[in-house]
């Protein structure tokens, strides 16, 4: 079993502001655009090296996706900067007409995605943004697992030419991924080999999966992680080619169960493989104030709840 | 100096490209379509600064967005007469395969069009963005865009207002299609509109009436104008009063043509009306 170390708790969205920031020094074409949230989306950085390549459009978030649209043509590469629920379900329209059905070049960037946003509650805590985002035609939708792998993300989506969902969220977790990854849009990253049950996790859910992992091995369960950051278009290919092995599979993202992940891994096995699967994800309910672990507690999204599906659904095999 | 009495002829041409556009597939926007046909000629023909072909990005030229996409016949027929793409493929409007969607796309590649409308709100946005970009890459030429009354309903046009003059984007001018009238009635009777003008100034746009928006003349004035009062470092409204259906006795001054296409015979009519100049597709 491969072993991971934490070299420090550290927020995604400081791996977007890194991210862009080193966009700002080796890509002139990058602009970016903030809704009144430059702090908590951590683009200071860029604000501060290229102010004339930083554009603040105040509390108008539907004005400023179809600003990003616009600077697309000229040749710009947009990144557009708020919280998830404001970057997805406030500007549905502007994003499926300006942007998708456009084919505009836009980065829409969303922070404090899902129920670790935290104490702000329900109101912020968006849990359905990838399904919204998933279902445009032509969106990349790519939720990360950590610091480095957000900035790796966000460096890598400048050079991939159609608009792009890049989630991310606010609380400080394991940083595990190398530094110096390279970030393929679309390939699956395997962190552990497996043969009785595949677990397939996004975002924050990926250091719970691989906890769970070893949580399991103890139990002589030998579970195989692949983190996927892509979630549109999903590795068909290496999800298939893992539960050919382990015949079973376990989802797990901080999303509503409806239009996430899980989801997108069903329809590819049951059109080309069908598998007893599990979804770790919360069920068709809004979320609620609490700190993050308290939250990824209640709702069951954390390596507790992983174990406890992984063990069910070795059962239904 | 413009020459009038041609681009008249070609918007006589215009409204029968228009109307038999949305007569053949019994479907389309003949109303906001034939209020605006002056205003789209004297943009393409007089008043932009464009170069030959189309690519997306449209540096070093004057590019335009249309907010209120429903007014696509009117669009089609001049971006055709322009030499944008055949005037035959006016006939494939609103047919399956064609680029010709009911409402403007980039979708399917038509060249002249550089983003989809048909949700209405929209347009100004993106036309301030590509301002920016065109102030990025030190490009000096300007931004046309195209909103209904109606339309002006929509919340983001006031988020897009306020973020203009607020960055002094000062290369766009946006005309405003006063026609008063929307689906479900007079813009009055639905939800009013109030003081346009009073608005756009209080919102610190440079703002001018052309107060006959059918007639050429005042049209070629009013966007020469406006093109004159850009670069002082305001966004610069045009308010454009015209007769909705107009060219089309029957078609006048009602919403009742906003979106309904005419019989066999209210189009021999029409055409009657607005004999051929430059021949029709």
């Amino acid at each position: 079993m491969k072993t991971y170390e934490n070299t420090g708790n550290k927020d995604t969205r400081s791996g977007f502001g890194a991210g862009l920031e080193v966009l700002g020094k080796t890509n002139e074409d990058v602009v970016a655009l903030c809704a009144d949230l430059t702090g908590s989306l951590k683009m200071d950085a860029f604000k501060a090296n290229h102010p004339e390549r930083f554009f603040q459009v105040g509390i108008a978030e539907a004005n400023m996706i179809g600003l990003a649209a616009g600077m697309t043509i000229g040749g710009k590469i947009p990144f557009t900067g708020t919280f998830a629920n404001f970057s997805t379900g406030r500007v549905y329209d502007q994003i499926r007409q300006s942007v998708a059905y456009s084919g505009k070049n836009v980065k829409i960037c969303a922070s404090h995605a899902g129920l670790t946003l935290g104490e702000d509650g329900a109101t912020h805590q968006i849990l359905e943004d990838v399904g919204l985002m998933k279902m445009l035609p032509g969106m990349t939708v790519i939720n990360t697992c950590d610091y480095n792998q957000t900035k790796a993300a966000t460096i890598a989506i400048a050079a991939h030419n159609g608009p792009v969902y890049l989630r991310f969220g606010r609380p400080k977790v394991a940083n595990f991924t190398p530094e110096d990854q390279s970030f393929q849009i679309g390939k699956a990253v395997h962190l552990q080999e497996g043969s009785d049950v595949t677990i397939v996790a996004t975002g924050h859910l990926v250091w719970e999966a691989l906890e769970a992992a070893k949580e399991l091995h103890e139990a002589g369960i030998s579970a195989e992680v692949i983190n996927i950051h892509t979630i549109k278009p999903l590795d068909d290919e290496a999800i298939i080619a893992s539960v050919k092995k382990t015949g079973c599979v376990v989802t797990a993202e901080e999303h509503n169960f409806l239009g996430g992940l899980g989801e997108s891994v069903a329809r590819t096995l049951a059109t080309s493989h069908p598998t007893p699967q599990e979804f770790v994800a919360t069920q068709d309910t809004f979320g609620e104030s609490g700190t993050p672990a308290q939250l990824m507690e209640k709702y069951g999204l954390n390596a507790a709840a992983i174990v406890k599906a992984s063990k069910k659904v070795i059962t239904r095999k | 100096m413009a020459d009038i009495q041609k681009l008249e002829a070609l918007v006589t041409q215009v409204r029968r490209d228009i109307l038999r556009q949305v007569h053949k597939v019994n479907s389309g926007h003949p109303g906001g379509s034939l209020g605006c046909a002056e205003f789209f000629v004297a943009l393409y023909q007089e008043i932009m600064d464009r170069k030959e072909g189309f690519d997306m990005n449209g540096l070093g030229e004057d590019l335009f967005f249309l907010s209120n996409g429903h007014i696509s016949p009117v669009f089609y027929s001049v971006l055709a007469r322009s030499g944008y793409f055949p005037v035959e493929e006016l006939n494939t409007f609103r047919l399956l395969n064609s680029r010709l969607q009911g409402h403007p796309t980039t979708h399917e590649g038509l060249p002249g069009i550089r983003m989809a409308s048909g949700s209405l709100g929209q347009g100004l946005s993106v036309a301030l963005g590509a301002a920016e970009a065109k102030k990025l890459n030190g490009c000096g030429h300007k931004v046309y865009a195209l909103m209904g009354d109606g339309e002006l309903q929509e919340g983001q046009n006031w988020e897009a207002i306020m973020y203009a003059a607020a960055n002094k984007i000062d290369n766009v001018i946006a005309t405003v299609d006063l026609n008063g009238q929307q689906i479900d009635g007079s813009t009055d009777d639905v939800l009013a509109l109030g003081s346009m003008r009073a608005k756009f100034e209080a919102f610190g746009w440079t703002v001018l009436d052309i107060e006959k928006g059918n007639d050429m003349a005042s049209v070629v004035k009013g966007l020469q104008e406006a093109k004159s009062l850009s670069g002082q470092g305001k966004p610069v409204c045009v308010l454009m009063h015209t007769i909705m259906g107009n060219g089309v006795d029957f078609m006048m001054h009602t919403h009742a043509w906003h979106g309904k296409a005419p019989n066999d015979e209210q189009l021999a009519t029409g055409l009657a009306q607005n004999a051929e100049t430059l021949g029709d597709y």
